[in-house]
């Protein structure tokens, strides 16, 4: 259901919160296509369209290859253009989220993570955009439904910053976050619209006094240049979510960062993991601190561009890290997480030990326990220095 | 459009100008030459029509030749140029 009246906190939906914040975002095009979970943002987002509240074109497209090629078509003609879409959605999108980052294009997609197919499963973990995680858009993770709300606003500045000018995906957990109501803040229209304000592009096709090509061929003279200046700019992309986060944190009190660290600083032993999985290892840590354990968590909240140099500063004197990845990405060496972090600890001549655990597949619960198990395992790695199995699937 | 600094060219591969298809000269790709036999010729000015790359030349809405330097030598011009008349023919290129 559609938000009808502004109050300063409300019970949403995580999907809710999202139509609710593109609603005040109020973009100029608007082209989706349904699919669980993330229906309802767009179901909520008809509403204020329908009834007037925004003045977005919301276009209903045939596929999600077409939304996402209605949208890089309006982005290209100078309009600020958002979308959202889950698991198969963002898979049949995949040729064009290419094109979007590749064309410099600062579209804002809202990914309800879910499982991808087969078998078929409409639950959550990371395989959708961790699959996409090449793709040239920046990745941020929400744990909670305020976080998705809030770093829809911040995704707008992002993607449209000088120094970026890249479009940008905001996952949400699917059911645990996107159905899940949760009381929230929410912002004034005027605060939003003061935040985020106007969008003019730097060459839009519609400005036909100044005719521009998008597309065009690029031979091996100069296609290099191009993503050359693609890898620039999303390298750029980091300072610019500090930045964008400090001054949402500013003016509305919830400052965001590249990742959360929560009772990490004198941790022997830590979990790393994204999103809404962080709350309930979060329980874990404070159940461990209570026995005198210094188990510690951090919720890396931008993946991409990967904040490899605050991460490794993170971690570097933590004896014992295991990577929580809710996606396998079956290259038969361990997840994403795993393969970054792994990756950029190796700078250091002495660096933690670090584990992999697959868990949570299409929505599998991870519990309490199921953290506690692994904190357990960190803390006999911490001790002894071995590893017995390097990576490893949990909540079987 | 003068490309510069390569490293400063538009991002996103963006053209910041129109008609640049023009300075791009693609003529050396081709094989086959047209060539007119303007005797025969009636003006009828099909081959302009036809030409996907806007290389048949026309003056005061005369036909008048072949602008070479876009000309891809695809013949189809002097297949389109109608049965009676027959005013352009393909010949090898020889340079």
């Amino acid at each position: 259901m559609a938000v009808t009246m502004v109050k300063k906190q409300a019970g949403l939906t995580g999907n809710s919160a999202v139509a609710y914040a593109m609603k005040q975002i109020n973009p100029d095009v608007c082209a989706a296509y349904p699919i669980t979970p993330s229906t309802q943002i767009m179901e909520d987002f008809s509403s204020y369209v329908a009834d007037g509240k925004v003045d977005t074109e919301l276009i209903t497209a045939e596929s999600e290859h077409s939304a996402m090629s209605a949208c890089i078509g309006a982005s290209a003609a100078g309009a600020r253009v958002m979308t959202a879409t889950s698991s198969q959605g963002l898979a049949l999108m995949w040729e064009m989220l290419y094109i979007a980052s590749g064309l410099r294009l600062p579209i804002v997609l809202a990914n309800v993570n879910r499982a991808l197919s087969a078998p078929i499963n409409i639950h959550c973990d990371h395989s959708d955009s961790m699959g996409a995680r090449d793709s040239g858009w920046i990745q941020i993770y929400s744990e909670t439904v305020q976080e998705a709300y809030d770093n829809l606003f911040q995704a707008v500045r992002i993607a449209e910053s000088e120094k970026v000018l890249l479009p940008v995906m905001v996952c949400l957990d699917g059911f645990i976050t996107s159905h899940a109501i949760e009381n929230i803040s929410l912002l004034e229209d005027a605060e939003v619209s003061q935040f985020v304000g106007g969008y003019k592009a730097q060459h839009p096709m519609l400005d036909t006094d100044n005719p521009v090509t998008y597309g065009a061929m690029t031979l091996p003279d100069s296609y290099i240049i191009f993503k050359h200046q693609q890898s620039e700019a999303i390298g750029r992309a980091k300072d610019v979510v500090v930045e964008v986060g400090k001054e949402f944190g500013n003016r509305f009190g919830r400052e965001y960062g590249l990742m959360e660290k929560y009772r990490l600083d004198d941790a022997d032993v830590a979990i790393v993991i994204l999103s809404s999985a962080a709350g309930t290892t979060k329980v874990a840590v404070d159940e461990l601190r209570a026995k005198g354990k210094k188990v510690g968590l951090l919720r890396p909240r931008l993946f991409r561009p990967f904040p490899f140099k605050e991460i490794a500063d993170a971690l570097k004197s933590i004896k014992a890290v295991a990577c929580l990845d809710r996606v396998d990405s079956f290259s038969g060496f361990g997840s994403p997480l795993f393969n970054e972090i792994r990756s950029t600890l190796y700078e250091f001549e002495k660096r933690p030990k670090v584990i992999n655990k697959i868990f949570g597949l299409g929505g599998r619960d991870y519990k309490v326990k199921d953290a506690v198990g692994v904190f357990e395992e960190l803390l006999k790695i911490a001790e002894t220095g071995k590893v017995e199995t390097l990576i490893k699937y949990i909540t079987l | 459009m003068n490309m510069g600094k390569m490293k400063d060219l538009p991002i996103g591969g963006v053209i910041t100008e129109g008609g640049t298809a023009h300075e791009y000269v693609t003529g050396g790709w081709r094989k086959l030459r047209p060539v007119l036999d303007k005797d025969k010729c009636t003006d009828c000015l099909i081959c302009w029509v036809m030409c996907p790359d806007s290389a048949i030349i026309v003056e005061d809405g005369k036909m008048v030749g072949f602008d070479l330097e876009h000309c891809k030598g695809c013949g189809i011009c002097a297949e389109e140029c109608p049965d009676k008349v027959k005013a352009i023919k393909m010949e090898e290129e020889t340079g």
